[in-house]
C-alpha cells in the first residue's frame, strides 16, 4: 500500500516533527510511505481570501504529485477538508478534471481518521502518562467528522481525556483571519485557553498546527509554560 | 438604520472592551444554543425536514416573480392594497402617504427587521406620526434609542438592570428589577396605545401566494393587537418572504421557533388576510402591504441567490464565535452575524461593509445551524473573491497573495525561502521559542506570541534523513 503523506506547509516550516511523527505512525503500521518533495501548500490560505484562480493552480499541483499513490494522508484536518469538500465541489465543480478531484477526495484521508478507520491500528508506540484535553479544530470536525478518532487513538497510548467545555467551539485561529482581525481572533482564544485550562489537563492535543500555535501562543503570553500543547500525532507516536 | 458597518474593527474593539455587554452576552449565549440543541434532540427527524425546507425555499425563490404576482392577485381579492417599493425611500414614502391620507396620529409596531432597514420611525416620526414599538424589546430600544442588535432579541445586549434604569426614567414608576414585574409595567403601558393607535404595522414571516395571507409568529402576542385593533393595517415585508401555499408553511414553522429560541412551538401564530369582512367582530377597514425590494433583487439569480431562502431565526448568529464576543451592534447595520456579513455587503455595498465577509474563521458552526442550510461560509467566501478581484482590501493583502502563490507554484524556490524563514524564526524566537512581537504581524503578536519555528524544515531535514538510508 503505497500512502502519500501530505505534510502541510505549517509543519514544514514551523514543527517538522509533527511530519516525522506520522511518517513514523505509517511506516510502523506498515505503509510504504512516499513524501512528494515538490508538495507546497494545499492552496487554502488563497481559497478563503478570495484568491481563486491562485488555490486552482495549486490544487492541480497536489493532484498531480500524488496521482501515484494509493491514499495520500495529512496531520491537519484543515489541509484535508480543502482538498475533500473544495476541490471538487467548489473549485472544479464545472471543470472537466472533476472526477480527477473527487478521485483525489476518495482517497485522502486526515491522520487519524485513517489509523483508525482505514488501517484500523490495535496499537501505537507512544505512551502518556497523564490526562490530555482535546481540542476539536473545526473544519476536520464539520467537515470530516473527526471526532473520536485522535481520542481513540490517544487512549490506545494510555493517556485520558477530560473533556473541556466547548470542546467544539474555533480557537479563533482562521488563517489570516488571526492577523486580519486580531482582537477577535485573540479573545476567542482566551476562551478556549480557559476552557481547557479548567480541565486541569496537562496537555491541549489537537490535530491542526493552525490551532495548536494560536492557543501555545496565547497560553505563554497568559504565563503558562506549564501545559504542553501537543499535535496528537506527536503524542501517540512517542515524540510528545 | 444608518450604516456604520466600515466602522466594523473599531466597534468590535470597543464591544470586547465593554465589560457589561461581555458579562450580558455570557448570559444569553448558552440558552440560545442549548434550548436549540435540546429542541433538535426531542425532535428527532430534523435533517430531513432541513432538506426539505431548503428545497421549499429554492422553489418558492425560483419563481419569486410569479408567486409574487399570485400573491398581490389574491391578496386584493381579499380586499387588501399591494404596494411595491423598489427601495427604502419608495417604502417609507408609501407608508407616510397612507398615514398622511388617513390623517394617522399613532402608529403601533410588533416587530419589523425591514422596518429597521429603511428607517421607517424616524421617517414617521418626522411627518408628526408617534411611532409606538410594541415588541418588549423593541419597545426598550425605542426608550434606550438604540437599534437592535439581535434580529430576534433585539435586546438582548441589555441586563435586567438596565432595562429596569430604562422604565424608571420613562414611567416615572419606583425602580423594579424583576423581569415579571418589568414585562407587566410595560404591558400597562403598552395597553393604552393598543387601544388608542390609527394604524398598527407588522412585520411579516411569510407571505402565502395561494391565499394572500401574511403570517406573523411572535412570542407575546403583539402582532394580534397590532393588526386587529387599529383602523388600518399595513404590512412590510421583503419580496423573499412569499411562498406559495399555507402546506409550505406546515414545515418552516416546526424549524423557525426551535432554530430561534429552543421552542417546539411559537406562542402566537397571527395570520392576517384582507380586511373586516361583513359579519366580521374586529379588524382594519383597510389592510396596505407593501413588498420592498431594497436590494433583494441583487441576490436574485447570482451565486449569492442561496441567502434569499433565510427565515430570519437567528441561529447562525446564536452559534458564531465571533458575533458571541463582539455582539450585534459592532456589524453596524441591521442584520449581525454571518447573515448579516453576506447581507449587508449586498444591500448597503461592499465597500461599505468590507471587513464583514472577512470576520469570520470559517468554523461552519452557522452552516450547521441553520434551518434552511445557507451555505453561509461559502457565500461569504464569494463575496471575498469579489472583493479580491475588484481590489477592494488592501493592497499589501493583494500583494502577498500573488506572492504566495507565485512562490508556492515554484518549490526549488519555496524550499530556499522557507528554509531561510524557518531558520530566522527560530532565531527571533530566542531561548523560550516564542516571538513577542514582529512587525506585520501585530494582529497576532499584540494579544499572543508567536511561538517560533524549530529551525529546519520538514523537507530539509527528511532529505538529509533519506541521503543516510
Amino acid at each position: 500500500m503505497k500512502v502519500g503523506l501530505f505534510v502541510t506547509c505549517l509543519v514544514d516550516v514551523a514543527r517538522p516533527g509533527i511530519g516525522f511523527a506520522a511518517l513514523k505512525l505509517l511506516e510502523s503500521a506498515g505503509c510504504e510511505v512516499v513524501v512528494p518533495a515538490t508538495q507546497t501548500c494545499c492552496g487554502q490560505p488563497g481559497y478563503n481570501s478570495g484568491a481563486r484562480e491562485i488555490s486552482r493552480t495549486l490544487a492541480r499541483k497536489v493532484l498531480a504529485e500524488f496521482k501515484d499513490c494509493d491514499y495520500v494522508v495529512a496531520p491537519s484536518g484543515s489541509c484535508s477538508g480543502q482538498v475533500k469538500a473544495s476541490y471538487a465541489q467548489d473549485l472544479f465543480k464545472d471543470d472537466p478534471d472533476r472526477a480527477e478531484f473527487e478521485k483525489l477526495a476518495a482517497k485522502w484521508y486526515e491522520l487519524s481518521d485513517f489509523l483508525v478507520n482505514v488501517l484500523q491500528v490495535q496499537s501505537v508506540p507512544g505512551r502518556f502518562e497523564g490526562t490530555v484535553t482535546y481540542h476539536d479544530s473545526c473544519s476536520g470536525l464539520r467537515e470530516l467528522g473527526v471526532k473520536m478518532q485522535p481520542r481513540f487513538l490517544l487512549s490506545m497510548a494510555g493517556a485520558s481525556v477530560a473533556e473541556m467545555a466547548e470542546a467544539e467551539k474555533c480557537c479563533g485561529f482562521g488563517g489570516t483571519f488571526s492577523i486580519k482581525l486580531g482582537e477577535i481572533s485573540t479573545r476567542m482564544c482566551e476562551n478556549k485557553c480557559a476552557s481547557a485550562r479548567a480541565t486541569g489537563a496537562k496537555a491541549i492535543v489537537g490535530g491542526d498546527l493552525g490551532c495548536l500555535l494560536n492557543i501555545e501562543g496565547r497560553l505563554r503570553r497568559e504565563g503558562d509554560h506549564e501545559t504542553k500543547v501537543l499535535h496528537f500525532a506527536q503524542v501517540i507516536a512517542g515524540d510528545g | 438604520m444608518q450604516v456604520q458597518s466600515m466602522f466594523f474593527k473599531r466597534r468590535a474593539s470597543e464591544k470586547l472592551a465593554d465589560g457589561l455587554l461581555q458579562a450580558n452576552m455570557r448570559k444569553a449565549k448558552g440558552k440560545f444554543v442549548d434550548a436549540r440543541a435540546k429542541a433538535v434532540l426531542e425532535f428527532g427527524n430534523w435533517e430531513p425536514l432541513r432538506d426539505y425546507a431548503a428545497k421549499l425555499r429554492d422553489a418558492a425563490l425560483a419563481d419569486l416573480d410569479a408567486y409574487l404576482v399570485e400573491f398581490e392577485r389574491n391578496a386584493t381579492r381579499r380586499g387588501s392594497v399591494v404596494h411595491w417599493a423598489e427601495t427604502a425611500e419608495e417604502a417609507c414614502a408609501i407608508i407616510v402617504k397612507i398615514a398622511q391620507d388617513n390623517g394617522v396620529r399613532k402608529v403601533t409596531k410588533s416587530k419589523s427587521m425591514v422596518s429597521e432597514e429603511v428607517n421607517l420611525n424616524e421617517r414617521l416620526e418626522a411627518a408628526g406620526v408617534q411611532v409606538v414599538e410594541t415588541d418588549l424589546g423593541e419597545y426598550i430600544l425605542q426608550l434606550a434609542h438604540e437599534p437592535p442588535s439581535h434580529i430576534v432579541a433585539p435586546a438582548i445586549h441589555k441586563s435586567k438592570e438596565q432595562v429596569a434604569d430604562l422604565f424608571t426614567e420613562a414611567h416615572g414608576k419606583p425602580r423594579i428589577t424583576q423581569i415579571d414585574a418589568l414585562t407587566r409595567e410595560a404591558r400597562e403601558q403598552l395597553r393604552e396605545h393598543f387601544l388608542s393607535a390609527d394604524m398598527g404595522i407588522s412585520g411579516s414571516n411569510f407571505l402565502v401566494a395561494e391565499t394572500g395571507t401574511t403570517l406573523t409568529v411572535t412570542n407575546e402576542g403583539n402582532a394580534d393587537l397590532v393588526t386587529t385593533i387599529p383602523r388600518i393595517h399595513c404590512v412590510i415585508a421583503g419580496i423573499e418572504k412569499v411562498i406559495p401555499t399555507l402546506e409550505d408553511f406546515a414545515c418552516l414553522v416546526r424549524l423557525l421557533p426551535r432554530s430561534a429560541i429552543g421552542q417546539s412551538i411559537t406562542n402566537y401564530l397571527t395570520l392576517t388576510t384582507g380586511v373586516k369582512g361583513p359579519g366580521d367582530a374586529d379588524g382594519p377597514e383597510q389592510m396596505h402591504i407593501v413588498l420592498v425590494d431594497a436590494g433583494r433583487t441583487k441576490f436574485v439569480g447570482t451565486d449569492l441567490q442561496e441567502m434569499l431562502r433565510c427565515i430570519r431565526c437567528g441561529a447562525c448568529m446564536n452559534h458564531c464565535p465571533v458575533y458571541q464576543n463582539i455582539g450585534g451592534h459592532a456589524y453596524g447595520w441591521v442584520y449581525p452575524g454571518p447573515m448579516g456579513s453576506v447581507l449587508t455587503p449586498v444591500y448597503v455595498g461592499i465597500e461599505n461593509a468590507g471587513d464583514l465577509p472577512n470576520a469570520a474563521t470559517f468554523c461552519g458552526e452557522c452552516a450547521v445551524a441553520c434551518p434552511v442550510k445557507i451555505p453561509l461560509p461559502d457565500l461569504m467566501r464569494k463575496l471575498r473573491e469579489r472583493q479580491f478581484d475588484g481590489h477592494l482590501r488592501p493592497w499589501s493583502e493583494r500583494v502577498g497573495l500573488h506572492a504566495w502563490g507565485w512562490l508556492a507554484m515554484r518549490p526549488g524556490l519555496y524550499a530556499f525561502a522557507t528554509g531561510w524563514a524557518a531558520r530566522i524564526g527560530s532565531w527571533l524566537g530566542g531561548r523560550d521559542g516564542l516571538i513577542h512581537s514582529l512587525p506585520g504581524l501585530d494582529g497576532w503578536t499584540k494579544g499572543r506570541d508567536m511561538p517560533a519555528p524549530s529551525g529546519r524544515t520538514f523537507r530539509d531535514l527528511y532529505r538529509e534523513r533519506q541521503g543516510k538510508r
